[in-house]
């Protein structure tokens, strides 16, 4: 299978502090890649590398072969690449339909007419339909949420970012959000998702991408990387 | 079978959804102020010259007022040197008229046009510099377009000159205007500045109110709600910042050089003043509300009853200025219009663009089907 994403020893410190230590990894068309790591590991930058919002002191982005590292953030994502935030970044005097007409209509340059009945297809699909027309800054922190993933939906993203989004859900509510998610990535969207809930992590990805420091220090396997007793360490504390 | 156009969004499915902006509100709205402007144009049959004059200033004032609003109510760009465009459209349309014998008439949008182009190396230096530092830029510049053109023997150096009567009262339309009404020629430039100036500031709020309607509002409302935000989902920040800038200095160039064809006088400290054309046009933009159409209207009126019942208390008038731009500020941080419209829910000018289920497909509704899966379990069993 063709790689979609390249990323080839990219590095990023602020001052003396190395975020991102030359790390490199790459994911084929179509598959999902999961990233985990203690707080602090460096992924939420990394994604800020690969989209474009962060400028790497060193290294190479690749999107299908092409290079992407002198891209700004928003040629990125009309390439394909779209990413949710951790901390929800909705355009709070917008109304939720319009949060996601703005991608629809940037990220892939739909004309209004052709965007509004494929956001609003986004927004039944991920549960926000009823809220479409409430101003996005009065949402709760989990439909701010949803609307991170809508509004990356609507770019209709090759390669869609998920930064902890399954965070703070019920277990009927994550249960959904798999679903949703199986759903995306079973349309052909490649997915890198970072998340600390690993079984919602597990029930869609195939492989796992693990950070400490900056450093890729485990990848393969999903279940042979959560069983290495490096990764088991990080995650439960102290060794076993 | 392809004789049959339909809408794009027709194609794949049927079409379910539609937007709407109007609301009854600004139906009504939108009728009366077709109705103001009608009795607006009509006023110089009755009006007196005194009063023609005053609407002149006050409507010169809106365009630049509207345009400050676009530019840092709606782009963010807080620039304090939009002197520099008034001031090179004022003398942009003495050259055109003196030096290339252009009626005065074309030489208004021509100006407005070198503006524009003069606006790009411009936009070039001052858009390296963020926030605060980009607003002494912007001032910068215009104290150096000041100079430059202080410089400038032919055009009357630093002390000015004036336009000759064959440009401002023996011009084609001003002729045209005396003829219509049967009045002096005097007069006439009068009612003909008015007419332009009317026509100025009702074709820059439309244009305004189009254009943040259309993608690029849209574009703009993303980016002063959250850039990176915006530039993460595809949007162009930059370019579209830079053609809000042009666009403004073309309009405030148009704007420059109608004003100074009424006056017919210039002079560099007049033409780049930062008092008359940045510092006024900012409080009435912060008094009405900054970031709405509706706001520049509201405070150009109040500026205008301010100025005119407080005019003859000297320095004193500009003190009481400050002192109401700070109370207001103080009180309504979004402006007079601003706090009433949020508190009332009032847009006369709505660019919210309403989702509503189209007509006839309320039996597969979005209240059921497919959104129905994100039901946490609840009646599951």
């Amino acid at each position: 299978m063709a790689n979609l994403l390249e990323v080839e020893e990219l590095r990023k410190s602020y001052g003396s502090l190395v975020v991102t230590d030359s790390v490199s990894l790459s994911v084929g068309e179509g598959e999902a890649l999961g990233v985990i790591g203690p707080n602090g590991a460096g992924k939420t930058t990394l994604f800020s590398l690969i989209t474009g919002a962060t400028r790497p002191d060193a290294g190479r982005v690749r999107l299908d072969g092409r290079d992407i590292t002198g891209v700004g953030a928003a040629g990125r994502c009309i390439a394909g690449v779209c990413r949710s935030h951790q901390i929800p970044q909705p355009f709070e005097k917008l109304t939720v339909f319009e949060n996601l007409l703005v991608g629809a209509c940037f990220g892939r340059a739909m004309s209004e007419a052709e965007a509004t009945d494929h956001c609003a297809g986004v927004l039944e699909l991920t549960g926000l339909i009823a809220k479409a027309n409430r101003p996005g800054g009065s949402l709760t922190l989990l439909d701010r949420k949803r609307l991170e993933l809508a509004r990356a939906l609507a770019t209709q993203p090759r390669l869609l970012l998920l930064d902890e989004i399954a965070g703070g859900l019920t277990e009927g509510e994550c249960e959904s959000l798999i679903g949703t998610i199986a759903a995306i990535r079973a349309g052909g969207t490649t997915i890198v998702w970072i998340e600390h809930i690993v079984h919602a992590l597990l029930a869609v990805v195939g492989r796992l991408v693990v950070l400490n420091f900056g450093r890729k220090i485990a990848e393969g396997n999903a279940h042979a990387v959560m069983d290495l007793p490096e990764v088991r360490e990080i995650y439960l504390g102290s060794p076993v | 079978m392809s004789t049959v156009s339909t809408h794009p969004s027709a194609q794949s499915s049927t079409a379910r959804y539609l937007v709407r902006t109007r609301t009854r509100l600004s139906a009504v709205a939108g009728g009366a102020g077709l109705l103001a402007v009608l009795v607006l144009a009509l006023l110089p049959l009755t009006a007196s010259r005194g009063l023609l004059q005053d609407l002149f200033y006050l409507f010169t004032m809106l365009a630049l007022a509207q345009c400050w609003n676009l530019l840092a109510g709606f782009a963010g760009l807080v620039s304090v040197g939009q002197q520099a465009y008034v001031g090179l459209g004022a003398y942009l349309l003495f050259a055109l008229c003196l030096w290339v014998g252009l009626s005065p008439l074309l030489a208004i949008p021509l100006a407005g046009l070198l503006c524009a182009v003069i606006a790009v190396p411009s936009a070039f230096i001052v858009f390296r510099l963020r926030g605060p530092y980009f607003a002494i830029g912007t001032w910068v510049l215009a104290e150096v377009f000041r100079l430059l053109l202080a410089q400038l023997r032919s055009l009357g150096g630093g002390t000015g000159m004036s336009l000759p009567r064959e440009v401002t009262n023996e011009a084609g339309f001003v002729a045209w205007t005396a003829e219509l009404l049967h009045v002096r020629a005097p007069v006439a430039r009068d009612i003909a500045s008015y007419w332009l100036a009317l026509g100025l500031a009702v074709l820059t709020i439309l244009l305004i109110y189009r254009l943040l309607r259309s993608r690029p509002g849209l574009a703009l409302a993303a980016i002063r709600d959250n850039q990176g935000a915006a530039l993460s989902v595809g949007v162009d920040a930059f370019r579209i910042k830079l053609w809000v800038y042009l666009a403004v200095a073309f309009v405030t160039g148009m704007t420059g050089a109608l004003v100074y064809l009424q006056k017919a006088r210039i002079s560099p400290d007049a033409a780049f003043s930062v008092l008359d054309w940045t510092a006024n046009v900012l409080f009435i933009v912060v008094i009405g509300g900054i970031g709405t159409i509706e706001g520049p209207i509201v405070g150009v009126i109040i500026f205008y009853l301010l100025q005119s019942q407080l005019a003859g208390l000297g320095s004193w008038y500009l003190l009481l200025l400050g002192l109401i731009a700070i109370a207001v500020m103080r009180l309504f941080p979004a402006g007079l219009w601003g706090s009433l419209a949020g508190r009332f829910d009032l847009h006369l000018f709505p660019i919210r663009r309403q989702l509503v289920l189209r007509v006839g497909s309320l039996e597969n509704g979005p209240a059921t089907g497919p959104s129905s899966h994100k039901n946490p379990g609840g009646n599951d069993d």
